[in-house]
This record gives C-alpha cells, structure tokens and sequence, in this order.
C-alpha cells in the first residue's frame, strides 16, 4: 500500500525514535544489567549464544511491558511534567500502535526464550511482562499507595531469570536477587516521589507522599534501608558469595542506610527545603544496584 | 530563517526510517534463529 494517497491533513505516523522511546531504554539499561549479573553470577557455564538469547528476551520483554505501560497510562503521562513529552502524550503515536507494538515484543520475547532456553524461563518472563502491566499499571498504581511495594516485584525478576536461564532450576540465590531488588524499589522511588510530589498529586496517583504525607514516607524509606542491609548480606553470610561481595554490600548498605537516615530525620517545612537528601539518596540508589550487582559478579570471578 | 519541512516529505522520511528499522529487525530475527540453531545442536 502506497502512503503516496494520504490526505495532506493525515497526521505523521510515528518515527522508529517513538517506538524506541516507548521501551523506556533507560530502565532497559538497568534490566539488561542485573540479568546479566544474575546470570554470570550462577555457578555454571552458560553457552555464549543461550546466554546472549536470555538476555535480549529479557530486555525485550521489558520493553514490551514499558510499551503496554504507556499505552495504558496516556492520559496519566499527559498530567506529569515528567512524561508529558513521551510519544503518546505528546501526540507523536497512537495509542493503538504502542498497544500492538507492546503486545508483539512481549508475546515475541516469551516465544524466543520458551524454545531457545527453555519453558521455565519463558514462564517466569511472561508471569514478569504481566507482573508490570496488569498487577502494577492498570491494578494497584492507580488504587493504593502500596504500588511501588508490590510493583517493585515487576523489577525484582530479571536477575532471577538470568539466575534460572543458566542454572536451569529455581535455588535460594536467585530468590534472594529477586528480595533485594524487592526491598530496593520503595525508598528508590519513594526518594523520586518525594520531590516531584506535586506531578504525582496533580496525576491523582496514590503515592505514599501524596497519601501519606512526608514524614511517613521518610519513615518508610529508613526501614526498607534497615532491612536492606542484613538482606544484602545473606548471600554471604549463606556461603553462597565470597567477602569481596561481604565488604561490598557492608558498605554500600551501609551507606544507604545513611543516605536513608538524613531522608528520615529532616523536620523542616518542606517548601523550603531543596530536597538535596532525597535527590542524592534518589541518585546513589540506582548507583547501588550497579554496584552491588558488579560486586556479586566480581566476587564469583575473583574469589570463586 | 529555516521553513518548516513539507508534510509529504517528513511522512516518506518517517516511513523510510521505520521500513529500515523493520528490514534490520526481520534480519536480525533470521541471524539470531540460526545462532540459536546451531547452539542447540551443539
């Protein structure tokens, strides 16, 4: 079919940038490395090609639910100044291509992973695409200021499945990748949610600070950090990673519990506060997991 | 001062971009099914 016939008044379809942007690369990036740290941490060899396959399904599939999330969310997006310039939004797509565009990554990622690595993976990947799109997006981010807690598990599989994709079978390790980006996701986006507060409110969605208020939220992120450390720690003091992983996560834990306790303690007005300890908690949160997860890596490679 | 570019002219720019990304997606699906081929016969 020529496009040669289209009324001059037809809007433009959208570029391949859209589509890109529509996988959230950004959050991709994050995926792609705690799958791949997830599975270079397993104490098996994993075939170069099996392994690569893994790893795009993996970020495919969170692509696609990234797709599925905007579609769903448009007019949501349209109320933030912070994702009013997405493609749906901003009028640069239909909601029906990213609609289908997120429905074919998704069912395509699965597909691949179930006949290249195998079905349990598959499994797993499809429960996570559906984790994010269904239970979080459309069921509790709208109804219940719990989302993110519960949400965050959406983010908590990809090390499991990169775990579970080269071992094969589901051990305590990779459950315990799975619990500490669990345990991770509330104070990282409560710290977010803290400052851009009034997009959230002028949205209607029921973050913990909107609902909540400040100082509950605060107190919240201080006891997910408390809980954090001993749960970073358990691999080690398990026997199933070394002390270059130990020292690591002591510290790193140790330092975001820190960051958490100058989040908690602020009693000030908060109109005039800069936000400074909860951009900089925001900031070295998504510095942990990378670092954390290099660590856990680094240690199997380095210390066995 | 730069006139805006002509509709016809952005919509083929725009439908020329995706028909490559789409023609270097199916290539890349026919690479990645042989690879995974050949690891499985392995």
């Amino acid at each position: 079919m020529t496009t040669a016939a289209a009324p001059a008044t037809h809007p433009l379809p959208a570029d391949w940038r859209d589509f890109f942007a529509l996988t959230k690369p950004r959050v991709m990036s994050l995926v792609i490395f705690t799958a791949l740290c997830g599975m270079l941490a397993a104490p098996v060899r994993v075939d170069p090609i099996l392994g690569f396959v893994a790893i795009l399904c993996i970020a495919i599939g969170a692509g696609g639910s990234a797709a599925l999330n905007q579609w769903w969310e448009a007019d949501l997006d349209a109320k933030m100044k912070r994702t009013a310039n997405r493609p749906i939004p901003a009028g640069r797509m239909d909601r029906t291509a990213a609609r289908d565009f997120g429905v074919a990554l998704s069912a395509g990622s699965v597909l691949v992973m179930g006949v290249a690595v195998g079905w349990l993976c598959a499994a797993i990947l499809a429960f996570s695409i559906f984790y994010y799109a269904v239970i979080y997006t459309v069921w509790l981010k709208p109804r219940t200021p719990q989302n993110i807690v519960i949400g965050g598990g959406a983010g908590a599989f990809p090390p499991m499945i990169g775990w579970i994709a080269a071992t094969g079978e589901i051990t305590l390790m990779p459950v315990l990748l799975f619990a500490i980006i669990f345990f991770w996701t509330p104070p990282h986006f409560w710290a977010l949610a803290l400052f851009v507060e009034t997009d959230y409110a002028a949205a209607g969605v029921p973050m913990m600070p909107v609902v909540a208020g400040h100082h509950s939220t605060r107190r919240q992120i201080l006891i997910y950090a408390v809980l954090l450390l001993p749960l970073t720690l358990l691999p080690f003091w398990l026997g199933l990673a070394g002390w270059l992983y130990g020292v690591s996560a002591l510290v790193l834990s140790g330092l975001f519990l820190l960051l958490a306790l100058r989040v908690a303690v602020f009693r000030g007005n908060v109109a005039d506060m800069d936000m400074r300890p909860e951009k900089r908690l925001f900031g070295y949160s998504v510095l942990y997991l990378f670092v954390l997860f290099a660590a856990l890596v680094a240690d199997r490679f380095l210390i066995g | 001062m730069q006139l805006p570019p002509d509709p016809e002219t952005e919509r083929k720019r725009i439908q020329r971009g995706r028909n490559r990304a789409l023609g270097l997606i199916l290539v890349g699906l026919v690479v990645l099914f042989y690879l995974i081929t050949i690891a499985k016969m392995r």
